[in-house]
């Protein structure tokens, strides 16, 4: 967690956040898919001040070769914050160790929910670019890439959502933004596959006992399910 | 996979259908433990963990840095994990793979959010400050890479030192104070293979995991946590492995406090 000397105070006097949200209120999210016209699938989402494109390319050729896979497709993923996407410094490009991560998290994500087995020997190529970074920007690339499979008409057991709760001295708190991600007491990104209710991502940093765990879960069960609304609307939008 | 191996992870999911593991140990049981310390002697801190099999080196160096523009009052930790070609078959040299990348992320994550390391502690003077380098190095691969890390990097911690440093340099040979560790952070790692879940999953059962989860504690607080791979967990089945890693904390931390000091 960043600078702790000039900890800002991360709760207003009258119990809301600084962005004047309650502990339990999600930021405005918008999705539209169908944004780009090469790739086979693509969304676009600003959730808060976030705005993150998504696009799938495939079933396709699998390169490099040894990757390839004779039983089921497999799934390559990008994650990458452009250089001019956080408002402090400019960011190298190419994917530094954060990013590898978050890539890698990101396709077990998929890995769970795409069906693999109809596509043998094939690459299914996920690119998630986040432009515009205000905190939270892994889980609003897990939902906005959920809708770009979907579009891609990539068969899929569900449509993933994700979302991080986390926690501002004992209170629990929804879908952090940058600053509550830089000074809160824990932050908690989850994705949730809504059918089965299993938890596909679950990451942590900070401190939580069992209790806030479980209302941290809990908030975020209930949030997805709004989450699951608006991916699902961007896709009946395309159609209509 | 290969045949031997999905005939393997087949063997592994019927044995645990009856509560078996093929060491005979039960689903929530560590293997064998073992942490040595202080066994380098130019880097600052350094452990050695056996964790049945896997067997994970750990070093410590200290080094004076520029201090960093938003934190002008302390000092840096950077963790780093190689898997090295000597360790498994499966690994190859080259830029760190995102497998190791994860477990240095990982490790760095539970050292911080614990606040192991008292930052602050390591300021020397205005613009200057140590720089804590923690380089996990694994040796032998047989599963749960996580917990064997983190208590390799926890140990050597607690058994580092910092050099003096006088006239704007560092004096490497003349360590003058232990370096302040303020709490440990241990780890478990479960493997979920079928509908069980295990503790400390060894290579063979790592094999047929269909998910895992790292979780690390102190006493009071869950501090870190990191699921993975493409298998999933339901609410209950998190809730009881968060329950087991609290239980398994006081044994760890006794491994990690009193392993031999040099």
């Amino acid at each position: 967690m960043a600078n702790m000397l000039n900890k800002p105070e991360l709760l207003r006097g009258d119990g809301k956040r600084l962005d004047g949200r309650d502990l339990d209120e999600l930021r405005p999210l918008s999705i539209k898919a169908n944004v780009l016209k090469n790739a086979a699938g693509s969304a676009y989402a600003e959730w808060g001040n976030n705005k993150v494109l998504a696009a799938v390319y495939g079933p396709k050729e699998v390169v490099p070769r040894h990757l390839l896979n004779p039983e089921r497709a497999v799934i390559k993923c990008r994650y990458a914050m452009a250089p001019f996407s956080s408002l402090s410094d400019h960011g190298r490009s190419g994917p530094n160790r954060r990013a590898i991560e978050i890539s890698k998290v990101t396709k077990e994500v998929f890995d769970n929910v795409v069906l693999l087995d109809e596509f043998p020997e094939t690459a299914i190529e996920l690119s998630i670019e986040i432009l515009q970074s205000d905190g939270g920007t892994r889980a609003a690339g897990i939902t906005t890439a959920a809708v770009a499979l979907a579009n891609a008409g990539i068969p899929m057991k569900d449509l993933v959502y994700s979302v991080s709760a986390g926690k501002i001295k004992d209170k629990i708190i929804l879908d952090l933004n940058m600053i509550e991600d830089n000074y809160s007491d824990a932050d908690m990104p989850v994705a949730v596959s809504p059918r089965t209710g299993n938890m596909l991502l679950l990451q942590m940093d900070g401190e939580l006992t069992r209790q806030e765990f479980n209302l941290g879960l809990e908030t975020i069960l209930e949030a997805g399910k709004q989450i699951s609304k608006i991916q699902r609307q961007a896709l009946i939008d395309v159609y209509e | 996979m290969n045949t031997i191996n999905l005939a393997k992870a087949d063997y592994i999911k019927e044995m645990l259908n009856r509560n078996m593991r093929e060491d005979s140990r039960a689903l929530m049981d560590f293997r064998d433990i073992s942490i040595d310390t202080g066994i380098l002697k130019n880097a600052e801190g350094s452990a050695q963990v056996d964790l049945g099999n896997t067997r994970v080196l750990c070093g410590v160096k200290l080094q004076p840095e520029e201090t960093m523009k938003d934190t002008p009052d302390q000092g840096n930790l950077v963790v780093s994990a190689e898997l090295l070609p000597l360790a498994s078959k499966d690994y190859e040299s080259g830029p760190p793979s995102p497998d190791a990348i994860e477990l240095a992320r990982v490790v760095d994550r539970g050292i911080r959010a614990g606040q192991c390391v008292d930052l602050k502690d390591l300021f020397i003077e205005d613009g200057k400050a140590w720089t804590i380098f923690v380089d996990i190095y694994i040796l032998n691969f047989d599963g749960n890479l996580f917990d064997a890390s983190y208590m390799a990097a926890m140990a050597a911690l607690s058994s580092a030192w910092v050099p003096k440093y006088e006239n704007d340099a560092a004096v490497m040979e003349e360590r003058i104070r232990k370096l302040k560790v303020n709490n440990i952070v241990t780890p478990t790692t479960f493997a979920k293979i079928g509908q069980k879940i295990v503790l400390d999953p060894d290579a063979n059962e790592e094999a047929a995991m269909a998910a895992r989860l790292t979780i690390a504690v102190d006493k009071d607080f869950i501090r870190a946590m990191q699921k993975g791979l493409s298998g999933g967990f339901t609410q209950k089945e998190i809730q009881d492995m968060i329950d087991m890693a609290f239980e398994k904390h006081a044994m760890l931390k006794d491994y990690i406090s009193a392993a031999p000091k040099e």
